[in-house]
């Protein structure tokens, strides 16, 4: 038996997305821009995979734009939308504990003359309205925060920022990065938010990995007025232009799939809490650790601090084939940015653990992962 | 007509009655290497091994394998042409082009062993030279310091035109100094102390401590990427992975901190010189150089070799870290190393090591232990894999 509790890594693929990309491996191989029938096919999936991802989202299906997933979703939103409003100003605003895959863009931003804000996070991960409606003026072009972040669950107050930039009267284009928000966050629908742009990702709600998409409120023409965004790859007509190059039509499918198959966000929220206050109740009687998720974060994640090195603990779990991590998954070694900048101390960021599940969670992979935490903190020897 | 690749013996030359033997030795590690590539016939004549393909294959791929294959100086892709001067004036501008194209300077080296051949070497010289200046008026001769020197090597059984050779892995043959056991990290030390002893022509057993959970399963794979990198000059490796948490978490809790790194070492020496005995090594090997850190001091290192009696050898003993690095960075296991995951969990790490242990009191500290429990229970978990050159 496997314990798989690191879900915000990444996610098994489930059957519905295998069983539709195997078929669209053997029988949908065409290419989506061939005139003749078997592109026609390839090409039917492909709406039929956008129908099932952007009805899950609450879009229209011109409103999506599939990319290879959600760190070039966030690429093409942050660079593109700077390239084409470079005009009206040179202010961006982002959150400090993005994902690294809009914070190293922003940095690029910086380089090429914007003016990057990132806006500070309380000790519960959150960015304060008051900074936000302070950050964003006339010349504030972009601001980028994520629904959910994914070292901690925290959720960003992400529909406030439409009326921040109309108070400033600013012309900014919201961007949200939705990775770890979508099919686990109830109300994430992108007009509900009301953000021009979002991020997703299909491996986060067992899909296959290399595929996502990009949310464009009132989809992409090329040269017509709308949400101003530009491409930043270039060669062909797919994707309406906005991302070029032939599809990956396994990937999409799979995608399409996963979204459908995955169970109603409101309806399995409860459980899901549920299984989240088990865990805390399980771990305050271990006793001697700290929780770093704030109470009201997404109950999918939680972050928290067991006294021993993260390092250490990740290893004697994982030999026990219960895996976790020790923050997030693309920062392999190195200490969490997040955690730091929530204000924790070295020792706490040292022997965090992000507990993520799915809803293919049980409370038997719960209880195997206290087991192996209470027995890792009596076992495992500290400095 | 055929390419094939010369390849220039070092000292083995010079070693008397046993030549013989190392020269075999020499064709059967090449043979070996290269064999992933297609098969070869090898000729031994005059202090040169010739690899013969048997099909054609990318010759750049088997001269960067040869490069690495220690016991040659010297070693360069070669046309194996027919004794006619008519055929070798005709082929020699033709094989080289693209090299004397690029070069402004060249001169000609001819050397004839079979002396029944109608030209003497200076006058192969004087006849190609004259030959490649028409060819390729651009060139000019330069007999001090060519850009290309075109080699006309006449022979017993044909003649080999090359151009500039590329410099060998020098050393002595794998396997004709025997075998040895390297203590090897993660680190950029024992890679490199691997290597340079392969150079004197050991072959390699290599003992890796692994003390799961402190360390994880990828600084095991970076110790198997690095030997990777040493087996491509080494030829292949066996690893012996020692499960060492057990002993390290006993030291801690029984014995004084100062004393956590000299008594680790100890034990890994102990542990090491039996596990090479079981595979006929004659000496262990260890990265270690004076004054690095505390286990290294003088009075540290004397602590350590108490506990075995086969020789432990230290080849970078006397060198600075940027000469270990340099050398890391040619035999491209830098980058490996330096990657960010730990393979000495710093919970075992003393605050202040002891850099003067007095050999009493680290005795005393081990009476604490069951040593010999300790030392065969890690023995009997001992996992080996093989890695391949």
């Amino acid at each position: 038996m496997e314990y798989y509790l690191d879900n915000s890594a990444t996610t098994p693929v489930c059957e519905q997305a295998i069983t539709a990309m195997t078929d669209a491996l053997v029988r949908g191989w065409g290419n989506p821009s061939s005139l003749y029938s078997k592109g026609v096919e390839a090409e039917e999936l492909l709406s039929e995979a956008r129908e099932n991802v952007s009805a899950r989202l609450g879009c229209r299906s011109e409103e999506l734009f599939f990319t290879s997933g959600g760190t070039e979703s966030n690429n093409i939103a942050l660079l593109g939308t700077a390239n084409a409003m470079r005009r009206y100003g040179r202010r961006v605003v982002i959150s400090s504990t993005e994902h690294s895959s809009v914070d190293e863009t922003a940095t690029k931003l910086e380089e090429s003359g914007f003016e990057v804000i990132r806006l500070k996070v309380d000790g519960n991960g959150r960015i304060s309205e008051e900074d936000l409606y302070r950050a964003i003026n006339k010349n504030t072009v972009l601001v980028s925060v994520m629904a959910v972040n994914n070292e901690v669950g925290t959720i960003q107050p992400v529909k406030e920022i439409r009326r921040a930039v109309k108070s400033a009267g600013s012309p900014a284009i919201i961007h949200c990065d939705a990775v770890q928000a979508f099919c686990k966050l109830p109300l994430l629908k992108p007009s509900a938010l009301s953000v021009d742009l979002m991020s997703i990702s299909s491996h986060k709600i067992h899909g296959p990995k290399g595929a996502g998409a990009l949310y464009v409120k009132g989809g992409f023409k090329k040269d017509r007025a709308g949400v101003r965004v530009s491409p930043r790859t270039f060669g062909g007509l797919q994707e309406s232009s906005l991302r070029p190059g032939t599809e990956p039509v396994p990937a999409i499918v799979g995608f399409g799939a996963a979204a459908k198959a995955m169970p109603n966000t409101e309806k399995i929220y409860p459980r899901i809490e549920a299984l989240r206050d088990y865990l805390l109740s399980g771990l305050s009687a271990i006793g001697g650790i700290t929780v770093n998720s704030p109470t009201d974060s997404l109950p999918y994640i939680t972050n928290i601090s067991t006294g021993v090195n993260s390092e250490p603990m990740m290893n004697f779990l994982s030999s026990r084939k219960i895996y976790v991590s020790s923050g997030s998954a693309c920062a392999k070694g190195h200490k969490s940015y997040v955690l730091s900048r929530m204000g924790l101390s070295d020792a706490e960021i040292s022997s965090a653990l992000r507990i993520s599940f799915s809803h293919l969670t049980t409370t038997e992979d719960v209880d195997m992962l206290l087991q192996g935490i209470e027995d890792g903190k009596k076992s495992i020897r500290t400095a | 007509m055929k390419e094939v690749i010369l390849l220039k013996n070092g000292e083995i030359a010079l070693k008397g009655l046993n030549r013989r033997t190392f020269e075999d030795m020499l064709v059967k590690n090449t043979r070996r290497r290269l064999n992933s590539l297609c098969n070869w016939q090898f000729h031994i004549a005059q202090s040169t091994v010739t690899a013969i393909p048997d099909e054609e294959i990318d010759m750049d791929e088997a001269v960067e394998i040869c490069s690495k294959v220690f016991g040659f100086v010297a070693l360069s892709k070669a046309l194996s042409v027919e004794k006619d001067m008519d055929i070798i004036r005709e082929q020699t501008g033709e094989y080289l082009k693209d090299e004397l194209l690029a070069a402004k300077t060249f001169k000609v080296n001819a050397r004839r062993s079979d002396k029944k051949f109608p030209l003497t070497s200076p006058e192969i010289c004087m006849e190609m030279g004259g030959v490649i200046l028409s060819a390729f008026p651009h060139l000019s001769v330069d007999v001090h310091n060519p850009d290309v020197i075109v080699n006309i090597e006449v022979r017993d059984n044909s003649a080999f035109i090359h151009g500039n050779q590329i410099k060998g892995a020098g050393g002595m043959p794998i396997g004709s100094a025997g075998k040895a056991a390297i203590l090897i990290s993660g680190g950029i030390d024992s890679p490199v102390a691997a290597w340079m002893m392969a150079k004197r022509g050991l072959q390699l057993e290599a003992i890796h401590f692994a003390s799961p959970p402190y360390t994880s399963e990828r600084a095991e794979k970076k110790v198997y990427d690095l030997l990777k990198k040493v087996a491509a000059y080494s030829g292949r490796i066996r690893l012996h992975v020692v499960p060492f948490t057990r002993i390290q978490e006993e030291i801690k809790d029984k014995c004084p901190e100062e004393l956590f790194t000299i008594l680790m070492r100890r034990y890994m020496m102990r542990i090491s010189e039996r596990i090479a005995a079981d595979n006929d090594c004659g000496a262990l090997i260890t990265g270690e150089s004076v004054g690095q850190v505390a286990s290294q001091t003088l009075y540290a290192l004397a602590c350590t070799d108490s506990v075995v009696s086969m020789p432990v050898f230290r080849p970078l003993i006397g060198m600075d870290k940027n000469e270990v690095i340099t050398v890391s960075r040619k035999i491209d296991t830098f980058d490996i190393s330096v990657l960010p995951f730990e393979d000495c969990c710093t919970v075992f790490t003393p605050k202040h090591p002891r850099t003067k242990p007095k050999a009493y009191y680290v005795e005393q500290a081990e009476n604490l232990l069951d040593s010999d429990a300790l030392i065969d229970e890690a023995i009997a978990s001992v996992r080996t894999l093989m890695i391949n050159g």
